[in-house]
């Protein structure tokens, strides 16, 4: 796919306007991608700082620096902001940045509900990250806030946490349907469904996935506050409700939730190994058809998540096969990356870094979840450290490596400036070695019994440990690297040409770097 | 906005209720799903004895366990810890409880049955966990359950579980929990 390099003619009255209102009021994708982009930046240092909190109280067995009620506020948010305030609205904005200029859109479909579904999101963690200063502490039932922990025994601060989940909510539901609304109806003409770039694709899935289940997790705390405040008795046993309910209302969420994930990660992999390997990517369609299959099929796998409540043996079964059956369309997608880069031209840029090391470690991180998938094996890896390592692996090295690669990788575009290649790998080989030595260590502990949430640990669990630790620490501090790294690239740099990478093809690469603030006003000729 | 798009808006903007919507769903079609299939171990219903057609029927072990719902101060235990029951006989066993607090109290107990395909073969004519239970202060009783076990019972179950866990409900509304009452029997 190619396009003519689009006139821009310099229309003064069209360009940002100034000062604080530019993004308080702005329509204009690039600049809402990069307010998504720089807000999931805070929320991951918050985040961040919270992990550093957890892995600094279990550097050594023993109560040392928190107390254990504090310890649980610690998991909840941290678990609750990575998700929501880091990787989804990450995502959110690479779509933005990249979903029109990689159709060949002047922007997104519903510009107005675009500003406002990002600004409802500061406002949401405000509230969240308020509840750590109310009476009773912020909430602290873990990010799976199970009922009855999570009603009945919840801090008053819960009633806080459900309306921000309800915001969080309805800020995803709005950026996902712009999303469907752009990539359906806004492609330049040429741009046939099975011609869309892979990343549109998986963020078009991604988009379908968050108004199926966004909604039902809306109505999962929404029973909550009923159960709460309106006498209710939906999860709550004395009444007549039933707690495991609200597992399967959550689970039913939350599994295609992880998918949500996930799946704009391949679409983002999938462009940078095409591109340093320069070639063609091996399998584009089949590309496709796995991330629908892998779609649908999260829908009816949820309660891999609860073998050990007393599910039928029936059930079980059915759950475990089911979850083994991704592993096939995800198979295609590994052997598919693998294929493309088979005899290509690799180059190890630091996206390339990235990409590569995203398909090893999230490989290692699907097959841990394979062993989960076991029910008589799950009895035993249920709630433990094995859990936290397989979790951690396809999301950190998972979907945070490929939105760091997708920054590396279209940063010059976004900036007009290449950043630094010697910081950037620097910042990639602290990074991988930092999270293995952080993650992997915690499979011996979990598959020895050490179960999760828990601020202290027997001692036989001290030596991998401290060694997580220093690898969180190693982790946690490279990111500044990269916050650094970032800031010296908007500043300026070496100018990168329109093309940024030799191997680079999409209709993002034909136009200027920096990209102009109004791109494809009239859509590109496809040839 | 062309068209199409607000075409693409319209379907998206009522698919977010409807999902919204099945999420309440899923309460009452889990109940049907537990009902059906008699997972869970719930019994829904109390029936007649319309039924009963002669039958000698077999013995079998009917055993009984309580439970107190976190701080419930409650005592609460069953009069027998076993029964030897025939199926299709209706018999009553009784459940011992007493107030043991200096206020009164009102609590509900929630049953459950296994193995839980006994659930549905088990029968209650009247049970105490199908009301509330208002005790004053340092009052006592024997509440009464008066059930059956069909005939249909597979025969490889020799042994049935009732277990009920007795909650305290002193705090609730009593005006939200009345609806309730018809469901209670679960």
């Amino acid at each position: 796919m190619s396009a003519v390099i689009e006139n821009h003619h310099d229309d003064h009255h069209h360009g940002p306007a100034e000062g604080i209102t530019r993004w308080l009021f702005t329509t204009n994708h690039k600049d809402i991608g990069t307010l998504y982009l720089w807000f999931s930046f805070v929320m991951f240092l918050i985040g961040g700082a919270m992990a550093m909190v957890i892995r600094a109280e279990l550097f050594q067995p023993g109560m040392q620096i928190v107390e254990p009620e504090f310890y649980n506020q610690m998991i909840t948010l941290h678990g609750l902001i990575m998700i929501f305030g880091g990787v989804m609205p990450a995502f959110v904005g690479l779509a933005n940045w990249l979903v029109p200029m990689q159709i060949g859109a002047p922007d997104m479909a519903l510009p107005r509900m675009n500003n406002l579904s990002f600004w409802i999101l500061p406002f949401a963690f405000f509230i969240l990250l308020s509840s750590l200063f109310m009476e009773g502490g912020a909430p602290n039932f873990g990010w799976t806030f199970y009922a009855p922990l999570s009603t009945t025994y919840a801090p008053p601060s819960v009633t806080f946490f459900i309306f921000s989940v309800h915001i969080m909510g309805a800020s995803s539901i709005m950026g996902a349907i712009n999303v469907v609304v752009t990539i359906m109806n806004m492609r330049a003409p040429g741009v046939g469904l099975m011609k869309m770039p892979l990343f549109v694709w998986s963020w078009l899935i991604t988009a379908y996935l968050l108004i199926a289940v966004m909604p039902v997790l809306a109505g999962a705390v929404t029973m909550m506050l009923m159960d709460i405040h309106f006498g209710t008795s939906f999860f709550n046993a004395a009444g007549g409700g039933d707690p495991v309910l609200f597992q399967h209302i959550f689970w039913f969420f939350g599994h295609p939730e992880v998918y949500i994930m996930i799946l704009p990660a391949f679409g983002i992999v999938s462009h940078i190994i095409e591109t340093f390997s320069r070639k063609q990517l091996f399998g584009y369609s089949s590309m496709v058809w796995a991330m629908l299959s892998i779609a649908i099929l999260s829908f009816v796998v949820w309660a891999h998540h609860m073998f050990t409540v007393g599910l039928p043996l029936a059930a079980e079964i059915f759950f475990m096969w089911a979850t083994m059956l991704i592993a096939v369309p995800t198979g295609v997608k590994v052997f598919n990356w693998v294929a493309t880069m088979f005899r290509g031209s690799i180059t190890f840029e630091t996206p390339m870094l990235f990409a590569i090391a995203f398909v090893v470690l999230f490989t290692i991180g699907g097959l841990s979840g394979l062993m989960l998938a076991i029910v008589p094996a799950d009895f035993q890896y249920h709630d433990t450290y094995f859990v936290v390592a397989h979790f951690h692996y396809v999301l950190v090295p998972g979907a945070i490596f490929s939105i760091m690669a997708a920054v590396y990788y279209w940063i010059p575009k976004w900036t007009g400036n290449m950043y630094d290649e010697r910081l950037g790998k620097l910042h990639f080989w602290l990074s991988f070695i930092g999270v293995n030595v952080t993650f992997f260590p915690q499979h011996f502990i979990g598959l020895a019994g050490m179960p999760r949430r828990y601020p202290d640990y027997a001692l036989q669990f001290a030596d991998w440990n401290m060694v997580s630790s220093v690898g969180a620490f190693l982790f946690g501090f490279s990111q500044l690297l990269f916050l650094f790294i970032v800031l010296k690239t908007v500043m300026g740099g070496k100018k990168a040409t329109d093309q940024v990478w030799e191997g680079a093809r999409g209709l993002e690469w034909s136009v200027a770097s920096p990209a102009p603030y109004h791109t494809f006003s009239t859509p590109p000729k496809i040839n | 906005m062309n068209k199409g798009a607000k075409k693409t808006l319209r379907k998206l903007i009522i698919a977010v209720p409807l999902m919204f919507a099945f999420g309440f769903a899923l309460v009452p079609l889990y109940d049907v799903f537990c009902e059906v299939t008699g997972l869970n171990g719930k019994v829904f219903q109390s029936e007649n004895n319309d039924s009963l057609v002669i039958d000698d029927g077999r013995l079998i072990a009917l055993q009984f366990i309580s439970t107190n719902n976190e701080n419930m101060p409650w005592t609460f235990k069953p009069s027998e810890q076993v029964m030897k029951i025939k199926t299709g006989k209706y018999h009553t066993a009784t459940f011992y409880v007493k107030n043991t607090t200096k206020k009164r109290m009102v609590a509900q107990a929630v049953p459950s049955v296994a193995p839980s395909n006994a659930a549905a073969h088990l029968k209650k004519l009247e049970c105490f966990c199908f009301e509330q239970q208002e005790l004053m202060p340092g009052e006592e009783a024997y509440l009464p359950v008066k059930l059956l076990v069909s005939n249909e019972l597979p025969s490889n179950i020799k042994n049935i579980i009732l277990s009920y866990t007795i909650f305290d409900i002193t705090d609730y509304d009593e005006e939200i929990l009345s609806h309730h009452d018809m469901e209670m029997g679960n």
